[in-house]
């Protein structure tokens, strides 16, 4: 840090990139980052779509219901929520253990959910599904009001069933919208780091270390500030990788316009 | 009401009881973890301690709340936190109005790498960059400084606003503006006069994302304020919080809720003249 610091750090080429791409750590890492994005956005997307076309469905004091209480999930600050949810699940008194005591699975009697890796990993994608799922159904349900009523009633008119309509009318005019979405969605997830952080700070072993945190851990309790930037461009590229046919398509119409 | 049509009416409400069913469960699983909060924040110990929880407010306290506000410096970092979002909101505003303007009004070399450049930026992962914000804000004498702090939330918000208000000013037609000008405005005045309150609601929209991202911020928060404690914001002042009190959940909770309270205020706010101004809008349109 201090060679960094004074400028007198000599350049040392790809060798960090080296010693990161040649740890099968960090190759564990990158899967379980990828398995971790594929869980939550499958999640969020699904749950999002699903109660998009819920609301919709609606009268309008239900609707406006189930929006003020999306807007009240996503308006609530990630730390504040966070510090609920540890509150939520904790060992003792905490009301998710109670509830599934209740429910008749003993072994939750006093479980400690920090403690156990996948256990661990299941809270925090409960957090991050929680905190994401309503800006995907609000904004979703915002772009399904864009749909001119006289498309559905036309398509209805032609004999279509619920299912067809979905799939010829609705998706095909939400694509674009869906994909934008889509893209925020991977991107943040991906790139999360305040939940895991403040949760578990990547435990317990490793169980919950995704590459943001891999690098901050690298660098601060390692000090190998030089490898912790190596990872951090790497998750760049990886996430860049991820995303570039998102980004082909933007391009693409971006020029027929 | 006929028999029939009360019978249709009937059949139509049970038709609708799994669909209304579903939408009470998302309700409840949404608002649950906020409605624990605020109920642990103002509930005796003795209940928060009790082996069966009460799902209802039975007997309030204040206690925890007393106990949170007159911890060291809650207030300073109450207004510290404020001064930095503003500050942050403002700036990103007029940035990226005039960048929106730019990208969706005029035609000039450069414009798709620009837009590409704008969804590259949202991709940059902040919290690699902490090292080396620490080196230029440590080189340029900005440590320990809240501008600091507003600049860097400026730059984490300023590509998502630019990106947003590109497309809310796409779906104004650009020949409203060039009505007003045939009618003798110059550009700058058919702008602000025609464009601009058709934008309101999307200024709105992503001014309350600036104003969350910069109020909600950890990272830079606990890296760039380090000598000067006095300097500090909320999220960080609250994780160390949870370190001090530990399972002092009352309190914790009611650290939380303030600190949850002006986001939630504010979105209750906005929310209601977002749909305003966008029947207005209508409206007159």
């Amino acid at each position: 840090m201090g060679e960094l610091i004074r400028g007198g750090a000599p350049f040392v080429g790809l060798d960090n990139y080296r010693t990161v791409l040649t740890d099968p750590e960090f190759w564990a890492v990158v899967r379980r980052t990828f398995w971790w994005t594929f869980v939550n956005v499958v999640l969020i997307m699904g749950f999002g779509t699903l109660i998009a076309l819920m609301m919709r469905k609606l009268g309008r004091r239900m609707r406006i219901l189930v929006t003020s209480g999306l807007v009240l999930a996503w308006a609530s600050p990630v730390i504040a929520t966070t510090t609920v949810f540890q509150w939520l699940f904790a060992s003792r008194l905490g009301v998710v253990n109670w509830l599934l005591v209740r429910l008749g699975f003993e072994s939750f009697e006093g479980y400690s959910w920090l403690a156990d890796g996948p256990a661990a990993f299941t809270v925090l994608v409960l957090l991050v599904v929680w905190q994401s799922v309503p800006f995907a159904a609000i904004t979703l349900h915002s772009a399904l009001l864009t749909v001119p009523a006289e498309l559905y009633e036309s398509a209805r008119l032609d004999g279509a069933g619920g299912g067809r309509i979905f799939r010829s009318i609705t998706l095909p005019l939400l694509r674009p919208i869906f994909g934008l979405v889509l893209c925020l969605e991977v991107i943040w997830v991906f790139r999360c780091f305040a939940q895991i952080w403040a949760v578990t700070k990547g435990g317990p072993g490793e169980a919950t270390t995704t590459l943001p945190v891999y690098a901050y851990r690298v660098a601060q309790s390692l000090h190998r500030y030089d490898l912790g930037a190596a990872v951090s461009t790497l998750t760049v590229l990886l996430l860049v990788a991820a995303l570039i046919a998102y980004f082909r398509q933007l391009l693409r119409q971006e020029a027929d316009r | 009401m006929t028999p029939r049509s009360r019978l249709r009416s009937r059949s139509r409400s049970l038709r609708r009881l799994p669909l209304n069913t579903a939408a009470a469960v998302v309700f409840v699983l949404a608002v649950f973890p906020v409605y624990w909060m605020v109920l642990t924040a103002f509930r005796p110990t003795r209940d928060i301690q009790s082996e069966t929880p009460g799902f209802l407010p039975v007997s309030v306290t204040l206690e925890h709340f007393g106990k949170a506000v007159a911890a060291d410096g809650f207030w300073t970092f109450w207004r510290n936190s404020l001064l930095v979002t503003a500050g942050c909101v403002l700036l990103a505003l007029v940035v990226a109005l005039a960048a929106a303007f730019a990208v969706a009004r005029m035609r000039w070399r450069g414009r798709r790498g620009f837009i590409l450049m704008v969804f590259l930026a949202q991709v940059a992962p902040w919290e690699a960059l902490l090292i080396p914000m620490y080196v230029i804000a440590r080189d340029a004498d900005l440590l320990d400084r809240l501008a600091t702090l507003s600049l860097i939330y400026f730059m984490i918000t300023l590509p998502f606003t630019v990106v947003t208000l590109r497309s809310f000013l796409a779906a104004v037609p650009a020949e409203l503006e060039e009505a007003a000008q045939v009618d003798g405005c110059t550009r700058a005045v058919a702008f602000r006069r025609v464009t601009l309150p058709l934008l309101a609601p999307g200024l709105l929209a992503t001014s309350l994302f600036g104003f969350i991202t910069a109020w909600n911020e950890f990272a830079f928060a606990n890296m760039l304020v380090i000598k000067n404690q006095d300097d500090r914001t909320l999220p960080v002042w609250l994780s160390s919080f949870s370190n001090v009190f530990g399972t002092d959940w009352g309190a914790t909770m009611a650290a939380s809720t303030l600190f949850a309270l002006p986001v939630l205020v504010l979105f209750l706010v906005l929310q209601g003249r977002v749909s305003a101004g966008m029947t207005g809008g209508a409206v007159k349109g």
